[in-house]
């Protein structure tokens, strides 16, 4: 990972571009490298830290942020590639101190332990009820395939994606 | 990632012309889903990033009905084929291979001009577009042409790019009514260790073979038509092929010449090769009513 890359020229040398795009519905302006990905963007840049780095090959779904609501590996997206454009991590879910449906179904489902892939798996299931918002368990674990976790088993994770979406077909009927 | 800089192009012959301009130091720049890994891991670095996803028109999916085929752009994403109405309409065998491929955030990124450009072995579009007798569509700042995919994939990771050649579309003739398709994969990692698709026509009883094509991917560096299977299969009544299957996987997978590898021994993949073609057999014929 370049975060911390020997290789690395100084950066006044490097060639930069300017992008504008919003995040948890905040617009920011920045000047980045085209090298940076989203995720090293997202972290070292914005602070936000919720968005994980685990394999660094798009294979975990552990960074899974969505870009104009789809889901993207945050890990090797180009930053560049959210110009214009909307992210939304998860930071951007809890209005205040009050959690997003989802976020509650994944604690009375109990789907999750030690909570690192849990972002991922939250905003895979955000665009996945989206945009099938009564998937079957089979819609579910095909949509959710590439989003791997260490701890659960999975069972607690299918339980919590069910809870949300009766929960999000009961508010928006 | 060593620092580059992204150059976003209006046109195919822009792109082209920055190709020529740069050499060995530009590269084309779709999704990034392949490019963006190996120039992470060090392996690759290109100064230059040539961005397609700039080009209008490239990312389109149509009928075409005066030759009855299906024009992909290069630039569309395996998620719009996918979930094409277009695709499931005229071609439902393709959306049913697309959905199965890698997982939801690759597809949203990564393209089919991607796929095909990169030349990986373990893809399945490739295998599928072989036995569809699907045609690439190249195109430079001076010139056009068109390959078979067995032109078009010349070894692993050897796509028969010119240095300035930009693949643009893939046109893909659609089958007759009376051909039903089957298409069979086996995975333990990221990508299929086997794939399998088979075309059956039938004749208008629906009780005779009038055409067979089997294509095997994943296992050689690039996928083959197992011309020894297809041999077993046509002429056949339904009946005696069904039989015969068995023996039609068997020699399919004597053509194929497997390594052994994190994915599993030559001898297993064979053995996947053999069942899997008899599966794909089968998922084709039950599609006829
Ligand atoms: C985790 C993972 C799982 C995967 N699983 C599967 C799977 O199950 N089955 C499968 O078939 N594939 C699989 N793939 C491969 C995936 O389909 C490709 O990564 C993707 O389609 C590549 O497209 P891209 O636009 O991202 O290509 P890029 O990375 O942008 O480009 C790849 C190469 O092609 C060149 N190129 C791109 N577009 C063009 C063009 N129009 N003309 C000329 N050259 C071009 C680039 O210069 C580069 O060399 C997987 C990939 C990953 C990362």
């Amino acid at each position: 990972m370049a975060l911390t890359d020997e290789k690395v020229k100084t950066a006044e040398s490097n060639p930069t571009v300017s992008i504008n795009f919003e995040v948890n519905g905040v617009r920011h302006a920045l000047v980045i490298e085209p090298r940076e990905t989203l995720l090293e963007v997202l972290r070292n840049r914005l602070g936000l830290m919720g968005t994980k780095l685990s394999c660094d090959v798009q294979v975990c779904g552990v960074c899974t942020v969505l870009l104009d609501g789809m889901p993207v590996s945050a890990c090797t997206v180009l930053a560049y590639e959210a110009r214009g454009r909307e992210v939304l991590t998860i930071e951007g879910l809890a209005q205040g101190e009050e959690l997003h449906p989802i976020q509650e179904a994944f604690i009375e489902g109990r789907g999750f332990q030690c909570g690192f892939c849990t972002p991922g798996m939250i905003l895979a299931t955000k665009a996945l009820l989206a945009e099938n918002p009564d998937p079957s368990i089979d819609d579910i674990k095909g949509y959710m395939k590439g989003n791997l976790c260490r701890c659960t088993g999975y069972r607690t994770i299918l339980d919590s994606i069910q809870i949300a979406s009766r929960r999000l077909r009961q508010e928006r009927p | 990632m060593q620092p580059f800089e992204i150059h976003d192009v209006p046109s195919v012959q822009d792109a082209s012309n920055l190709l020529s301009e740069y050499g060995d130091n530009a590269r084309l720049y779709a999704g990034g889903t392949e490019l963006l890994l190996v120039m992470k891991s060090g392996i690759l670095h290109y100064d230059h990033l040539i961005n397609i996803k700039t080009v209008p028109g490239l990312n389109a999916i149509q009928y075409g009905e005066a030759d009855h085929e299906l024009k992909i752009g290069a630039l569309t994403t395996h998620r719009q084929l996918e979930r094409s109405e277009v695709v499931q309409r005229w071609l439902p065998l393709l959306a049913q291979v697309e959905r199965e491929i890698a997982n939801v955030r690759v597809r949203n990124v990564g393209t089919i001009g991607g796929n095909m450009c990169f030349a990986e072995p373990h893809s399945d579009p490739a295998t599928l577009f072989l036995a569809l007798g699907a045609q690439f569509k190249l195109a430079s700042a001076t010139m056009e042409r068109t390959l078979s995919v067995d032109e078009f994939l010349v070894d692993a990771y050897e796509p028969a790019l010119q240095p300035d050649e930009l693949l643009t579309e893939i046109r893909v003739p659609l089958p007759g009514a009376s051909t039903h398709g089957g298409y069979q994969r086996f995975q333990f990692h990221e990508r299929p260790t086997v794939s399998v698709a088979v075309l059956l026509t039938l004749d208008d009883a629906h009780e005779g073979i009038k055409e067979v094509i089997v294509t095997v991917g994943c296992v050689n560096s690039k996928p083959f038509r197992a011309t020894e299977a297809e041999a077993l299969l046509g002429g056949k009544s339904v009946e005696e092929a069904q039989i015969a299957s068995d023996k039609a996987g068997k020699a399919a997978a004597e053509m194929a010449d497997p390594s052994d590898d994190l994915n599993g021994s030559s001898a297993y993949k064979k053995q996947l090769v053999a069942i899997l073609v008899q599966r794909a057999f089968l998922q084709a014929y039950t599609r006829f009513d």
